[in-house]
């Protein structure tokens, strides 16, 4: 009983940064704008995150750090392809490349350092229940904010007037423009609440996954949110889906691996992304609905003609 | 003409400029629009209609002029705005999201925070009493072009203006759906609202405007009551001069003449959600004749277009036969090297390439048809001979233009239009097909491109033309069939075809006919 409990938190501590990132550039995506700088924001949230942890010795100032780090990063990418109009391909690949070196750079000193970890829940009582009581009430912060920030996401982007506001623009920046919608002021604060939750993302993993500096530590996990989006048909529940998937497999195959299973480990490895993109593939299976979730302008610059 | 004179007066502008560049798209333009009149804005393309009244809906910001709403003088800096004046919009290109429904939509453009369900009963209640039918929960993808305007209409109703500009609106409208618009701005009028309207249709105009404000080159060149004039002497305040008339003379012995362009049983399966499958079309376009395709726009005509110059194969070779030869599984530069020639709808990056010089998109389209005219021994490219051949054709198609060979985007609509089409008729094409051949093209030129595919027809060759337009469709068919619904109607020779009966047709009440086409070849 106690492995299964401690593999399903490992799975839920895989998934959390995933699915932040996600949800993060879900909304970015929705308003038309695709930051390919997930990664990049991501490990400059964890230097930051780690560094003011270290620091401060405080955990928390340490992942309020990160979502700073990860804001202030996106501002780059939003006042180059917002205001400037440039390249959002290139413009987020560049983001990425300057954000893996400038933390490296940053965190020279930090390497090797002891971190701080922020403390898992514990509500006496609660989180002594078996089994349940460390699932529901023991886990680590981030993982609660993940759950409430994807619901939150759902609603905001589906039940309010801002989120249909902001699917509107991803569908067609012209036609927004032409209603008067502040369609470049819509955008940066999407971009910004992107890069905060990328940098959250980071600073889970400084501060609650391995709670140190490494150089290049987000190992991929910025380009793996950026698919994930893609293949869940921009629709929040397919994230937290796909995110969960991704870290069950991850965690399987890791265990599989410990056993020593007689299939090369290079297989193994690639299995968490196969049964990603197999499972969410399924799940949009529906054309139509896919179209109708897909940002008609995603990418596009958008120039108001003046 | 001014508010000191005229209390009446909703809307008054002076002065109104708008620079662009080197381009004055309005150049002092003086405009009074008086409160329960539907007032015509008329113009070519490119007299700065639109320019206009984007500067009155906020979306450009003037360089200089005033204007004044109820004789206060206003600035309007954004569409939201105009919109807290009192002025609403119905978008040429409508401004609409096709994921979203015709709800959300409307939601959108009102700043009320009221829920989606009561905008939803709103929409419904007001647009049955307009008469103009319409379902809040459909997806605006799924919606017709006509369908998709009542939604505008209704959107810009639900804001209750007091000035309700329309953006060439019955370009998309069967003549029947236009009527239905009439009649609804006739009850606006009666209501005490005004309405800017702004069509190049001069029958329309004379129909149902008060007054009328010409623009040419953006500068005001007349004000006048569009009932006391005649279509021909609005056409000349428009476009400064006569415009030539085109002559069709009727063709002899086309019952034994070789098709041509044969179209077999053309089926397409939708390649998105919201696009239109095309269903066992066949038609038959034999040498010497026109045939016109008439249809509202988004009814399968640019899939039938993509499918007949193939720029989309299909599975059955004998679906598209171009002289005699199964052409279906040919790329369109296997069906040029047949004798065909394609001008597609789009002008700018379809139909010419915008950054590169007229010279090279001249050989862009023609280096596999006459290889051995432009490019010489080891594939070097013969650029005397390109370039002498696209000076050929500037001047056989008079186009104007500012430099010896410019880039394509440096063109007009029109002058490019006329260089594409010129580029395939310069082959001397035995089958040509044409999408919207005179789009958003001035008077001027639109004669010429249409009185030279009537020649060229004459000369032997088969002519496919589809057009939204149908007064170009009448000036210059033998044949019209009508294409609604991925279906095409049974082809009418043009002296049975009413503008009442293709409407009908457009509006699909005979559907699909399309499998007992003309069998006389």
């Amino acid at each position: 009983m106690d492995i299964t409990v401690n593999i399903l938190l490992t799975i839920a501590t895989a998934a959390t940064p995933l699915l932040i990132a996600a949800i993060g550039e879900l909304v970015v995506e929705r308003s038309g704008v695709l930051n390919l700088g997930v990664e990049g924001m991501m490990i400059m949230g964890a230097v930051g995150g780690f560094g003011a942890g270290y620091l401060t010795g405080s955990p928390w100032i340490g992942l309020l750090a990160a979502i700073v780090m990860g804001a202030l990063f996106s501002l780059l990418f939003a006042v180059m392809t917002l205001s400037l109009a440039t390249n959002q391909v290139a413009t987020g690949l560049s983001l990425t490349l300057l954000g893996l070196g400038l933390s490296g750079m940053i965190g020279t000193s930090f390497v090797g350092q002891p971190g701080v970890r922020l403390p898992n829940l514990d509500i006496p009582g609660l989180s002594s229940i078996p089994v349940l009581g460390k699932l529901l009430f023991g886990q680590d912060p981030v993982f609660y904010i993940s759950i409430a920030l994807t619901a939150a996401v759902m609603w905001f982007l589906f039940k309010t007037r801002t989120g249909l506001t902001l699917r509107s623009i991803g569908d067609s920046h012209t036609s927004a423009h032409a209603l008067g919608i502040k369609v470049i002021r819509y955008r940066y604060l999407a971009v910004i609440f992107g890069g905060a939750c990328a940098g959250l993302a980071g600073g889970h993993l400084s501060l609650v996954y391995t709670p140190q500096w490494v150089e290049n530590m987000s190992a991929g996990r910025g380009w793996i949110a950026l698919a994930l989006v893609v293949f869940a048909s921009w629709r929040p529940w397919r994230v937290l889906a796909g995110a969960y998937i991704f870290g069950a497999v991850w965690i399987g195959q890791l265990h599989a691996q410990a056993f020593g299973i007689p299939v090369p480990s290079q297989m193994l490895s690639s299995l968490p992304y196969l049964a990603t993109v197999v499972v969410l593939v399924l799940i949009s299976r529906n054309k139509r609905l896919t179209m109708m979730n897909t940002p008609a302008s995603l990418g596009q610059p958008f120039v108001p003609d003046r | 003409m001014s508010a000191d004179h005229d209390g009446a007066n909703l809307l008054e502008v002076r002065g109104l400029t708008k620079i662009f560049g080197t381009l004055t798209a309005c150049d002092h333009v003086d405009l009074n629009i008086a409160k329960g009149e539907i007032h015509a804005l008329l113009g070519e393309n490119g007299a700065g209609k639109s320019t206009l009244v984007k500067m009155l809906f906020g979306s450009l910001e003037p360089n200089s002029g005033e204007i004044f709403w109820n004789g206060q003088p206003v600035r309007i800096t954004s569409p939201g705005v105009a919109k807290k004046l009192g002025i609403g919009m119905v978008f040429q290109h409508f401004s609409l999201f096709e994921a979203l429904t015709a709800a959300e939509n409307i939601a959108l453009s009102l700043d009320d925070g009221s829920p989606i369900s009561s905008i939803a009963a709103k929409a419904r209640a007001l647009s049955y009493s307009y008469g103009l039918p319409l379902d809040p929960e459909s997806l605006v993808g799924d919606l017709s072009v006509g369908e998709r305007q009542r939604i505008e209409i209704i959107r810009c109703l639900l804001q209750t203006p007091q000035l309700i500009i329309l953006d060439e609106p019955t370009s998309v409208l069967t003549p029947q759906e236009a009527d239905k618009l009439f009649e609804t701005l006739e009850r606006l009028r009666a209501e005490g609202k005004s309405i800017l309207y702004i069509s190049h249709r001069l029958e329309e105009v004379k129909r149902i405007c008060d007054r009328a404000t010409v623009l040419r080159h953006g500068k005001v060149v007349g004000h006048c009551n569009p009932r006391e004039e005649t279509a021909a002497s609005l056409a000349r305040m428009m476009v400064g001069s006569e415009v030539l008339a085109v002559v069709r003379a009727p063709v002899e012995g086309i019952e034994t003449a070789q098709p041509l362009l044969e179209i077999r049983g053309l089926n397409r399966k939708p390649a998105t959600p919201f696009s239109i499958p095309l269903k066992n079309i066949s038609l038959n376009v034999r040498a010497g004749e026109v045939i016109g395709i008439a249809g509202v726009a988004g009814n399968g005509q640019g899939e039938f277009f993509e499918s007949v110059s193939g720029e989309v194969l299909q599975q059955d070779a004998a679906s598209v036969r171009i002289r005699g030869k199964d052409a279906g599984g040919l790329t369109i530069t296997g069906r040029r090297l047949l004798g065909a020639a394609f001008v597609p709808e789009e002008r700018l990056g379809h139909g010419a390439a915008p950054r590169m010089k007229l010279s090279e998109n001249l050989l862009l389209s023609r280096h596999a048809t006459d290889g051995k005219a432009f490019v010489g021994a080891g594939g070097m490219v013969k650029s005397g001979a390109v370039y002498a051949a696209s000076q050929r054709i500037i001047e056989a198609m008079d186009v104007r233009k500012s430099a010896p060979d410019p880039e394509a985007a440096a063109l007009s609509g029109g002058n490019l239009q006329k260089f594409i089409v010129g580029r395939e008729l310069d082959r001397r094409p035995s089958v040509m097909v044409v999408n919207q051949p005179t789009w958003g093209v001035d008077a001027g030129a639109a004669a010429h491109i249409r009185q030279a595919l009537i020649e060229l027809s004459r000369s032997g060759s088969a002519v496919l033309v589809i057009s939204q337009d149908l007064d170009e469709l009448f000036e210059i068919s033998d044949v019209i069939a009508v294409m609604h619904n991925g279906e095409l109607s049974k082809p009418m020779p043009i002296a049975e075809a009413t503008f009442e009966k293709v409407g009908l047709l457009m509006g699909g009440a005979e559907p699909g006919h399309a499998e007992h086409t003309l069998e006389t070849a």
